[in-house]
């Protein structure tokens, strides 16, 4: 195993006063997916807004590529190399595709030989090439999701952070975006996937960790936490 | 015949001046949401600026320029110093930059005391122009040019750069633009030394035209308001053709309505605000 790109330790968080964290611990290996599962209010994007720098831990710290950070604005982390793909995609709704990807290009010094840029993006997503004119606010939820992974990308980040998604897309178009994600893993990006649904994860998650109202109740790898050999229903619900 | 072509040029001169002094309001307003109250003292600082500059014999677009960037400068540190830590607060902000407004005011009459001081245009611009048998001053011509070039030039850097597309995504969803790794807090700082800029040039070219006096700044202040509440705030094409709206009501209203001049120029703003209350372009009512 390679060391870890990202760990929470012991964070603790809180939306005003309101504790939706608790002393929560686990980390992402270099090169590895973790699956962060847990049913509806559990934590997770509570989790991913942390990691991403937009809500500080009010106890507890972050590591980044082994060094430790308390406080840090979230363009910072941006430009370290973390790049969050959030809920409900959140694209820049009044520019074109083309100025959604344009201002987060980037390659950093870590860049590697084939670096995301606009071609290569346009390779893998051709629709938002095909739209690369286009209004974001006007494309579909399934080709807003693919412009919110491939904005992420733009930046060529060292560790990605995806929540949920697959949220309210049409089965095919999930099945799209599942495979992008195992595309990303296998050309070594350090990934975080966020889901609620454990059987989307199980497939292609190395590790797997699981929220249960702001707690880890459960950290493992994939093959250790099979959904066929554990019953994951007390955690996650019925699904 | 020749009062309405002499309004007209006349009309034309001042929607000019007033898209420099209201592009800069409309943008900070409608991007950064702050209402700035001292952009008319700013148009005055600017406008007192060139009044030194060229007492030191600069020439005259020299000045100009040189006002701009002293404008920015200054519009940068206020934004850095006071208006960064009041954001989200828009009572604080209205009242810190109208505190502003008059101490900048009050610092003009310190230095440059009350006087009415007249600018004279540059040597070249002097005379007339002559087109179809109309005479226009070469001046006034020249400072309708000089709008039209910073329109396009505005327009073009917020609609088809990199930077203008990273002012607006930081507008769409600050949050997310900074997550985006786009320098938010950076990039505000810009505008709004940018819209300080372009007050502190068209205070300089307003010289020649209608003096620098003290009163000049809340002379200024409520036609850029009316203007952005016409055109919409944020929106350029909005402050361009507010401007020359007003500059149109402000002259023939003068001459035509001369004991209502203020009705005349605060009705199209009521009923703008009443009935589309985001003005002509803009996007989201005030
Ligand atoms: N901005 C906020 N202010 C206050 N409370 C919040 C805020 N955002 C989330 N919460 C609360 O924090 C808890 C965790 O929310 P979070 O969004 O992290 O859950 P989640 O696991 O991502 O859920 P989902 O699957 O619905 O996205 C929930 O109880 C939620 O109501
Ligand atoms: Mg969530």
């Amino acid at each position: 195993m390679g060391s870890n790109v990202l760990a929470l330790d012991g964070v603790s968080a809180y939306y005003g006063d309101s504790l939706v964290l608790q002393e929560v611990s686990f980390s992402l290996g270099e090169g590895r997916l973790l699956g962060l599962l847990g049913r509806n209010g559990a934590g997770k994007s509570t989790c991913m807004n942390v990691a991403a720098g937009l809500l500080s831990p009010r106890n507890g710290h972050l590591e980044f590529f082994g060094e430790t950070v308390t406080e840090i604005k979230p363009e910072e982390l941006a430009h370290l190399g973390v790049s969050l793909v959030p809920q409900e995609r959140r694209i820049f709704k009044s520019l074109t595709v083309y100025e959604n990807l344009a201002v987060a290009a980037r390659q950093p010094p870590w860049t590697h030989r084939d670096p995301w840029e606009f071609s290569t993006v346009f390779a893998a997503f051709p629709r938002l090439g095909e739209r690369h004119k286009q209004v974001a606010g006007s494309l579909s939820g399934g080709e807003q999701q693919m412009l919110a992974i491939a904005r992420a990308l733009m930046s060529n980040p060292r560790i990605l952070l995806m929540d949920e998604p697959s949220e309210g897309l049409a089965p095919q178009i999930v099945m799209e975006v599942i495979d992008t994600v195992s595309r990303l893993k296998e050309q070594g990006l350090s990934i975080i996937l966020v889901e609620q649904n454990p059987k989307l994860v199980f497939g292609i998650a190395d590790d797997i960790v699981i929220l249960n109202s702001g707690r880890v109740v459960l950290t493992g790898t994939a093959a250790d936490l099979n959904p066929k050999n554990l019953d994951l229903t007390e955690y996650l619900g019925i699904f | 015949m020749t009062l309405y072509i002499i309004l007209t040029i006349n009309s034309i001169t001042m929607g000019g001046l007033l898209f420099l002094l209201s592009a800069g309001f409309s943008l900070i307003f409608g991007l950064m949401r702050i209402p700035n109250l001292a952009h008319g003292a700013l148009f005055m600082l600017g406008a007192y600026f060139g009044v030194t500059f060229l007492r030191m014999e600069v020439n005259f677009w020299i000045a100009v320029i040189f006002s701009g960037v002293a404008l920015a400068i200054i519009g940068g540190v206020i934004e850095r110093l006071l208006l960064r830590r009041l954001a989200g607060q828009e009572l604080a902000q209205v009242l810190v930059t109208l505190g502003l407004a008059f101490i900048i005011a009050d610092v003009c009459l310190l230095i440059w005391t009350g006087d009415p001081i007249p600018l004279n245009a540059p040597e070249s611009l002097r005379g007339v122009e002559r087109f179809f048998g109309i005479v226009f001053p070469r001046y006034r011509l020249a400072v309708v040019v000089i709008a039209l070039i910073l329109a396009i030039g505005l327009w073009f850097l917020l609609e088809r750069t990199r930077l203008g597309a990273m002012i607006r995504a930081s507008v769409d969803d600050p949050e997310m633009a900074r997550v985006t790794g786009i320098r938010v807090s950076r990039l505000f700082t810009i505008v709004f030394a940018l819209g300080a800029a372009l007050a502190g040039v068209g205070g300089v070219l307003s010289g020649p035209i209608l003096s620098v006096y003290p009163g000049l700044d809340a002379e200024m202040l409520p036609l850029a308001l009316i203007i952005v509440i016409l055109g919409g705030a944020g929106s350029l094409p909005g402050a361009f053709l507010g401007s020359f709206v007003i500059g149109f009501i402000y002259n023939f209203g003068q001459v035509f309505f001369p004991d209502l001049a203020y009705v005349v120029l605060f009705l199209p703003m009521l009923l703008m605000l009443v009935l589309r209350p985001q003005g002509l372009f803009g996007k989201d009512p005030l």
